[in-house]
C-alpha cells in the first residue's frame, strides 16, 4: 500500500463556487480515490462535487524560481484597478 | 397494529445495525491504510445513526418511559435480535469486507422495500438510509472484486472469508414469526420477495471478483430469536460496560 500513487483532491463547496485544493490521498485507482475523497475529505458536509488528479500529471512552479516567475509583477501597481473613483452608490466592489 | 410485534421488529432492525456498527468501529485507528480506516468508522456511523432512529421509535411504540439508550445498554444477549452474520469477528480486512458485503447485499434491497411501508416513520427513516447503504453496497462490493480479483494472496484471503461466512448469508432473507407478521400488514418487508435480487446480487460480485461460490449450505440461523453466537456476549460486555459498572451514568 505504500507503493499506491498520490492523488489531488479538489472540492466545490456550493454551486457557483470552483474547485478548491484540499489535500491528498492515496489510492490504486481513479474510482477509489473518488472514493477515499469522499471519505476523508467531505464528511461534514464540505462539498457538492470533487476532482481528483494524480498528482504526478500536475506541473508545479519551482520555488527557485519565485524571483524570476513572480517579483516582476510586484511594482506594477497600475495592473491594479485602483486609480478609478467609485461613486458611493455601488456596493459589492 | 400489536405494538409488542412492531417493537421487536424495530429490534430486529436496530439491532443488526447497532452491532455490525460495533464492529466496525473496533477498527477506528486499526485501518490497513488511513483512507480504509475513515472509510470503515464512516459506516459505523451511519450504522449508529439508523440505530438511533430505530431505537428512538421503539422506545416510542413501547411507551414504558424507557429511553433509545436503555434499549442500547441494558439488555441481555438474549434480548438482541440481530442477524449472526453481523456479529461475526473483523479478523481481518478480507473478513471484515466480506461480511460488510453480505450484508449490504441483503441491506440495500431491504431498505429499498421497506421505504414503501405502510408506517410512515419506517418509509421515512428507510428513505435516509438507503441513501447511505447504497454507498455502503459499491463501497464493499468494490472491495470484494478488487481483492478477489488481486493478487494471489488477497485473493486467497477473500475466498477464505467467503467461505467461512457463508453459512450466515441464508438467515439474512429466513423469516423470523415477527417479519411474517410485519409483511403480512403490508409494515415489514417480504423477505421472500427480495431473496432473489440479495442472492443474485452476491452470486453477481463474486462472479466478478473470480472468488469461487461456495456449495455448502448457509443454514446457521437462530439470531432472530435471541440465539446467538458466543461472539456477542463479548460485543456486549464492551459496549455495556460503562453502563453497567456505573448505572445511570451520564456524560
Amino acid at each position: 500500500m505504500k507503493n499506491w500513487p498520490l492523488w489531488e483532491v479538489f472540492i466545490r463547496s456550493k454551486n457557483g463556487l470552483h474547485h478548491k485544493h484540499v489535500g491528498s490521498l492515496h489510492a490504486t485507482d481513479a474510482e477509489m480515490a473518488m472514493q477515499n475523497a469522499r471519505d476523508v475529505y467531505t464528511r461534514r458536509s464540505e462539498g457538492v462535487s470533487i476532482w481528483v488528479v494524480e498528482s504526478k500529471h500536475i506541473t508545479a512552479s519551482n520555488p527557485e524560481e519565485n524571483g524570476e516567475l513572480f517579483e516582476p509583477a510586484q511594482d506594477k501597481v497600475y495592473r491594479h484597478p485602483t486609480f478609478y473613483e467609485m461613486p458611493d452608490e455601488l456596493e459589492h466592489i | 397494529m400489536d405494538n409488542n410485534i412492531l417493537f421487536d421488529y424495530l429490534l430486529q432492525l436496530g439491532d443488526n445495525s447497532l452491532v455490525l456498527g460495533h464492529r466496525l468501529s473496533e477498527w477506528c485507528g486499526h485501518g490497513p491504510i488511513l483512507e480504509v480506516d475513515m472509510a470503515l468508522t464512516n459506516i459505523a456511523l451511519d450504522l449508529l445513526g439508523q440505530t438511533r432512529n430505530y431505537f428512538q421509535y421503539a422506545a416510542e411504540v413501547e411507551g414504558k418511559g424507557r429511553t433509545e439508550d436503555d434499549i442500547a445498554m441494558l439488555r441481555d444477549v438474549r434480548d438482541f435480535k440481530n442477524v449472526l452474520l453481523v456479529e461475526q469477528p473483523n479478523e481481518d480486512f478480507a473478513y471484515t469486507i466480506t461480511r460488510q458485503f453480505f450484508f449490504d447485499a441483503y441491506h440495500f434491497y431491504f431498505l429499498k422495500e421497506l421505504s414503501t411501508s405502510k408506517d410512515e416513520q419506517l418509509s421515512a427513516i428507510a428513505q435516509k438510509s438507503l441513501k447511505e447503504v447504497t454507498y455502503h453496497l459499491k463501497y464493499s462490493s468494490d472491495w470484494v472484486i478488487r481483492l478477489g480479483d488481486g493478487t494471489e494472496k488477497s485473493h486467497h484471503k477473500i475466498q477464505n472469508a467467503v467461505d467461512d461466512l457463508w453459512m450466515y448469508i441464508g438467515e439474512l432473507c429466513e423469516e423470523s414469526e415477527t417479519d411474517k407478521k410485519m409483511s403480512s400488514i403490508g409494515v415489514g418487508v417480504d423477505l421472500n420477495k427480495i431473496r432473489f435480487m440479495v442472492n443474485e446480487k452476491i452470486n453477481e460480485v463474486l462472479k466478478e471478483s473470480t472468488v469461487r461460490i461456495p456449495e455448502t449450505p448457509s443454514k446457521q440461523t437462530g439470531g432472530k430469536n435471541g440465539k446467538h453466537t458466543e461472539h456477542l456476549g463479548f460485543i456486549l460486555s464492551e459496549l455495556q460496560w460503562m453502563q453497567r459498572t456505573y448505572p445511570n451514568m451520564k456524560w
